[in-house]
């Protein structure tokens, strides 16, 4: 959780926002801390580039719609260029008339920077987001490659040293390599120039590996809020489950509490997870359980402490670095299992569809899950 | 189909349908020749209705002068220097100004017209057939009508005499301003349409990129929606400049002979004074200038990223 002494940069109070009759974002709350890296992740149309852009000013709340704070201030009548913030757009959305130089020295322009001071701070943007500027500061945008875009746009945003660097899936349009790259590079520059981030992406490994924190937004709402080992470890319902990473689905009934621990029936036999509170006993649940931390044995075999069900492989897919076996329990559920591909050579490939197995977990790595929201 | 009657696709070609398979396996898998198939039957009625015409006028305006109008043996330069007389020079200067001033004017009218509409709301379809309407009416009747308008005795001058608020009708009919007010209603819509077009491109991403790094309103329009709706400003510019400064019929109806353009010389010297020699040397003149003009704006205007033309 936000450390408590420190004031938030932002924060969303409330806010709700329609076009028409379609509810964009419905009454959404969440603080943003100083030098944060702060993701909105989620699929398309569940709001989150709204929210960005009712942070940045391009859209006002409903007006009853609550209140949106940067350091304190209520801004929500306040246009863009009153905000003190910069952005990195979808489409980088570089001036098409101006060179590079041209566009990165924009900011600093309207800002009203000394015009001395204007080249030298241009150089640095440049460098920092190492694009040579004799080669390519006199260059028109269409030129660029859509990396050295990518490029352009950082620097023009980061030239003008914003307190506050709102990025709209900046990296969408890359191929994967450079993509991974740039991850890296923007959270390294998070940490070095102090900047708070608040980044838009659908790509739950982008948004795991770079953010403090994830907003997982679904149907105009914040699902999830928490560390991105939060969210992947305690996934709160099935939607947050089924979206970041891979998950299992069982569903059973609270048969009795053991401890700290539930017992759950289900129709391939009773396991226990962790016990919830708000949940009684007779009640129905859906637990998630991510494939790899369920291990799989000859058939009676496996830790005697962890939850054991009986099943048969069904299917095999090789996925390189891992195989997901898919396995039947009784009853019909099918659970898939993640093993670690470690070689024909060392360990011969040891299931074949069709073998009788026993699918294993630590009662921990269960997870009860709250209902999705209507 | 029956399996005994062959296709008539693959039928024994005879007569016509082989002379047109013939004809056709001509251009199968050449690129230039279809592509000459195609601009051909435009580019041939160019040639004889259009370059051919000028072609004969140009071989015209160095022939000599017959009595009765006609063109007699030898060649002259005298129709081309006849025309550094003061008097035609001035009706050149007078309709290079009015020529200019229309497109300036236009430009003045007509760039917040296509700022509103390109802006969108919910009139945008509306305000776009509004500009497309006058085209509607012959431009001919559309001239009449300002006619009616602007007479002594018409709309204006009636309205403001029965108010009281003139004594006498106000004179604007055979006036400079009755021969701008008719260029410039006749030509908007060529201004308004290329730069609405323009605006209407523009990514908003760059509207709200400006916005985010500080520009203002009126910043963010000088900086970003002007320069980049300048193509719209040229296109729509040369559409009305070229048209107004040829233009005799606004001019002739609205200006009276004191207004006289440099169509209504060129008009005259076809028609009243039986001067083709002249006539065509006149034309050729100004064709000369207006090529002059459209060649220097344009290179200006492709002179690369960074510069705002």
């Amino acid at each position: 959780m936000p450390d408590s002494t420190s004031r938030p940069v932002i924060e969303f109070r409330g806010v709700s926002k329609t076009f028409g009759a379609f509810k964009a974002v419905r009454s959404i709350d969440f603080q943003i801390e100083e030098g944060e890296f702060f993701s909105l992740l989620g699929p398309s149309g569940c709001g989150k580039t709204t929210t960005l852009r009712l942070l940045a000013g391009f859209e006002t709340p409903d007006p009853d719609g609550g209140e949106v704070r940067i350091r304190g201030q209520v801004v929500n009548d306040k246009r863009p260029y009153e905000r003190d913030l910069s952005m990195v757009f979808q489409s980088y959305a570089l001036f098409p008339h101006l060179s590079v130089e041209r566009n990165i020295a924009f900011g600093l322009e309207q800002r009203k920077v000394a015009k001395a001071e204007i080249p030298d701070r241009v150089a640095k943007a440049m460098e920092m987001v190492r694009l040579p500027q004799d080669q390519f500061g006199g260059r028109a945008p269409s030129a660029l490659s859509g990396g050295q875009r990518q490029r352009v746009a950082l620097a023009r945003a980061l030239v003008v040293e914003p307190p506050l660097l709102l990025l709209d899936e900046p990296l969408g349009a890359l191929d994967l390599k450079l993509r991974k790259e740039m991850q890296l590079e923007l959270k390294e520059l998070n940490k070095r120039l102090g900047i708070t981030f608040v980044y838009v992406t659908h790509d739950q490994e982008e948004a795991l590996t770079m953010s403090d924190r994830i907003a997982v937004m679904d149907n105009a709402r914040i699902a999830q809020l928490g560390r991105p080992e939060e969210i992947y470890e305690h996934p709160r319902t099935p939607f947050v489950a089924r979206f970041i990473g891979e998950s299992n689905f069982l569903e059973g009934r609270i048969a009795a509490v053991e401890g700290e621990l539930f017992r759950i029936d289900t129709a391939a036999g009773p396991f226990q997870v962790p016990a919830v509170s708000g949940r009684a006993v007779g009640g129905a649940a859906t637990i998630a359980l991510r494939p790899e931390r369920v291990q799989l044995s000859p058939p009676g075999q496996g830790d005697p402490a962890f939850n054991r069900l009986p099943g048969t492989v069904v299917h095999i897919v090789y996925r390189g670095e891992n195989l997901h076996v898919r396995v039947q329990l009784p009853g019909g559920a099918i659970l898939t299992a993640a093993a670690r591909n470690e070689g024909q050579l060392r360990v011969p490939l040891r299931w074949t569809v069709g073998d009788e197995l026993t699918v294993s977990w630590n009662p921990l790595d269960g997870h009860v899950l709250e209902d999705d929201p209507a | 189909m029956s399996s005994s009657s062959p296709s008539p696709f693959r039928a024994p070609a005879s007569g016509l349908v082989a002379l047109r398979r013939r004809f056709f396996a001509l251009f199968r898998g050449r690129p230039e020749t279809t592509a000459w198939t195609l601009v051909g039957p435009g580019l041939s009625w160019m040639l004889l209705f259009f370059i051919g015409p000028l072609l004969l006028m140009l071989f015209y305006s160095f022939k000599q002068r017959g009595v009765y109008g006609v063109v007699v043996d030898g060649y002259t330069i005298e129709h081309y220097l006849r025309f550094a007389d003061p008097l035609y020079l001035g009706i050149l200067w007078r309709t290079l100004k009015m020529a200019l001033s229309c497109t300036i004017i236009c430009l003045l009218l007509g760039y917040p017209v296509a700022y509103v509409i390109a802006a969108g709301g919910r009139f945008k379809n509306l305000l776009l057939f509004l500009v497309v309407l006058p085209f509607w009416t012959s431009f001919l009747v559309r001239t009449f009508a300002m006619i009616f308008l602007m007479r002594d005795t018409g709309l204006i001058n009636t309205t403001l005499l029965s108010l009281g608020l003139i004594d006498e009708p106000i004179a604007m009919l055979y006036t400079p301003f009755a021969v701008m007010a008719g260029l410039v209603y006749g030509f908007l819509p060529f201004m308004v349409l290329p730069i609405y077009t323009s605006l209407e491109k523009l990514d908003p991403s760059l509207l709200e990129a400006a916005e985010v790094l500080g520009a203002r309103p009126v910043a963010r329009f000088l900086r970003v929606t002007l320069p980049l709706s300048m193509p719209g400003v040229a296109a729509g510019s040369l559409l009305v400049f070229i048209p107004s400064l040829g233009s005799y019929l606004t001019p002739d109806l609205l200006g009276g002979a004191k207004q006289m353009m440099i169509g209504n010389l060129v008009q005259n010297q076809f028609t009243s004074a039986r001067n083709w020699p002249f006539g065509s040397a006149a034309s050729f003149i100004v064709m000369a200038l207006v090529l002059v003009a459209v060649v220097g704006f344009l290179r200006k205007r492709d002179a690369g990223p960074g510069s705002v033309l």
